[in-house]
């Protein structure tokens, strides 16, 4: 999934960058083929080059190298709100059909199952950003026929625009993508090995799928080296 | 009559500065998070309180689980890389060890709603939170159409704080306080309140002036204190690095009820807890 998000950004792209794998990433997308991507993490770094992985998005090694450090209400009124950033990574516990997002409770909001930890940066970042990267693992309990909380919407999520390709979801089973006439997600590519059906059944709602569907690359020897690479820098601690 | 930030001891501050019940900011956007001021109020049996943070973090997730916690203001509350808070779970989902009113904003909605209050404006204004149903949830949350263009856009109601607590690296003995690297909402928040209290790293004869430093003059400030270390586990840039492994480490110390407060009071409340140092544990 790592590898599959990393493929998204185009060098040169600003990328608003959240904890954990779209941290490794938007780092590893660096290291390959878009080494100019401009990394920005809603702690307030801006043009942030960090050496290792960092653990958290205000963690000291990602402060120290970054272009720039501006506050918090900056950062969301002039570069999030101000319509600055051309991809935005988002993380989700529940995703519905049209790519609105749960990350507040599953369960009832004043009495709820499982408090989650909330809408962070993400409403802004879901209505503002170019485009969107939402990375997480295909499973009937995460793509849901109707969230419990709408923590961030999905909104009328465009297609592919100047030879970048558009919003994405990308899974442990494939990618996909919102359908340019209804905003709908559509299985566009599954990852080798994984059929169709494995992931209609991961999916609760009649998912619909694009014909031909396509077959992700296999992951390359150069991805995964520079992509354990990050990863030994990140236990070196 | 204006304030003067006046250099004391953090336990004189709090007591003078915090009551039970008090309405207190304790910023600090991942780095310098005032974890020793924080520790104080606990020390001193403080409770009833109405705390607000972006993101509640570690800190938050001790001052709840020990009780001390009426109601939070947040917009985020997880261990960032590391996963749950495990304390403000158990209050939010059993009421555990007693009941928390929640006040739920996004990151960029709580931040003006801190530039409103210290612009002594009555609320912030922003594009977010339309479609989503953060607002069905909070009397701080409203929609209103722009004046001049008629656009539906987000009011958020100001935040005034009654004590804000925010940690930084020096100030000078007068009491003008400098801080750097990522600044979150600290001079929003400090500027919103009606009383600030401010640990440092350090005192010095002069501020050299840093690049992108934000300074707070004391004629702004209650209250300045010398707390080496006062970030622990969060840091302060140059003068400590964030104890990433401490952070993971407390998902394990807080996820079972009795081994957490064990913990705290092995570790904050007790008398001879070292006041923002690493702890050994014991």
């Amino acid at each position: 999934m790592t590898i599959g998000a990393a493929r998204e950004l185009r060098d040169g792209e600003v990328v608003l960058v959240g904890v954990g794998p779209p941290n490794a990433a938007a780092n590893l997308a660096r290291r390959l083929d878009a080494p100019g991507c401009v990394l920005v993490y809603e702690s307030g770094a801006i043009g942030a080059r960090p050496q290792r992985l960092p653990l958290s998005i205000g963690d000291d090694d990602l402060a120290a190298g970054a272009q720039d450090l501006v506050s918090v209400p900056e950062m969301f009124n002039y570069w999030i709100g101000g319509g600055r950033i051309d991809v935005g990574f988002l993380g989700a516990a529940q995703i519905d059909r049209f790519g609105n997002i749960n990350t507040t409770v599953i369960g009832d909001y004043a009495q709820p199952q499982v408090r989650l930890p909330g809408a962070g940066g993400a409403p802004e970042i879901a209505r503002s950003a170019g485009r969107i990267i939402v990375l997480l693992r295909h499973s009937p309990r995460s793509f849901v026929g109707e969230l419990d909380f709408i923590t961030s919407v999905g909104r009328d999520l465009h297609g592919p625009t100047n030879g970048a390709p558009g919003s994405a979801v990308i899974t442990d089973l494939g990618i996909l993508r919102p359908c340019a006439e209804d905003g709908e997600l559509e299985l566009v590519a599954v990852h080798p090995g994984v059929e169709l059906d494995d992931v209609r059944e991961a999916t609760g709602w009649p998912l619909r799928a694009r014909e031909p569907l396509e077959v992700t690359e296999p992951v390359t020897e150069r991805e995964l080296s520079e992509l354990r690479a990050l990863r030994v820098s990140a236990e070196d601690e | 009559m204006k304030k003067a930030g006046r250099i004391q001891p953090l336990p004189e501050a709090v007591a003078a500065l915090v009551r039970d019940g008090s309405f207190v900011s304790l910023e600090g956007f991942t780095h310098l998070i005032p974890f020793a001021a924080g520790h104080e109020l606990l020390r001193q049996g403080l409770t009833d309180l109405t705390v607000v943070r972006l993101t509640p973090d570690v800190l938050f997730d001790q001052m709840i689980g020990l009780g001390r916690v009426a109601r939070v203001i947040f917009s985020y509350g997880g261990n960032p890389g590391v996963g749950s808070l495990h304390r403000f779970r158990d209050a939010v989902e059993h009421g555990w060890p007693r009941p928390l009113a929640l006040l739920e904003h996004s990151h960029a909605g709580l931040a003006n709603a801190y530039v409103a209050g210290a612009s002594n404006l009555p609320f912030g204004l922003l594009r977010g939170y339309a479609g989503t149903d953060l607002p069905e949830h909070s009397d701080d949350i409203t929609f209103i159409d722009c004046p001049f263009t008629g656009e539906k856009l987000t009011a958020v109601r100001a935040i005034n704080p009654d004590v804000t607590i925010i940690h930084a690296q020096q100030a000078d003995r007068q009491g003008n306080v400098q801080l750097w690297g990522l600044s979150g909402v600290q001079k929003e928040a400090v500027l919103a309140a009606k009383h600030a209290i401010v640990t440092v790293e350090e005192v010095v004869d002069e501020l050299t002036p840093r690049p992108r430093a934000v300074v707070l003059p004391s004629w702004v400030l209650d209250a300045v204190c010398h707390v080496p270390n006062g970030a622990w586990p969060s840091y302060a840039a140059d003068f400590s690095v964030r104890d990433n492994g401490f952070y993971s480490e407390w998902d394990a110390i807080s996820r079972d009820r009795d081994r957490f407060t064990r913990w705290m009071e092995d570790n904050v409340l007790a008398a001879d807890a070292p006041v923002g140092a690493p702890v050994v544990a014991r």
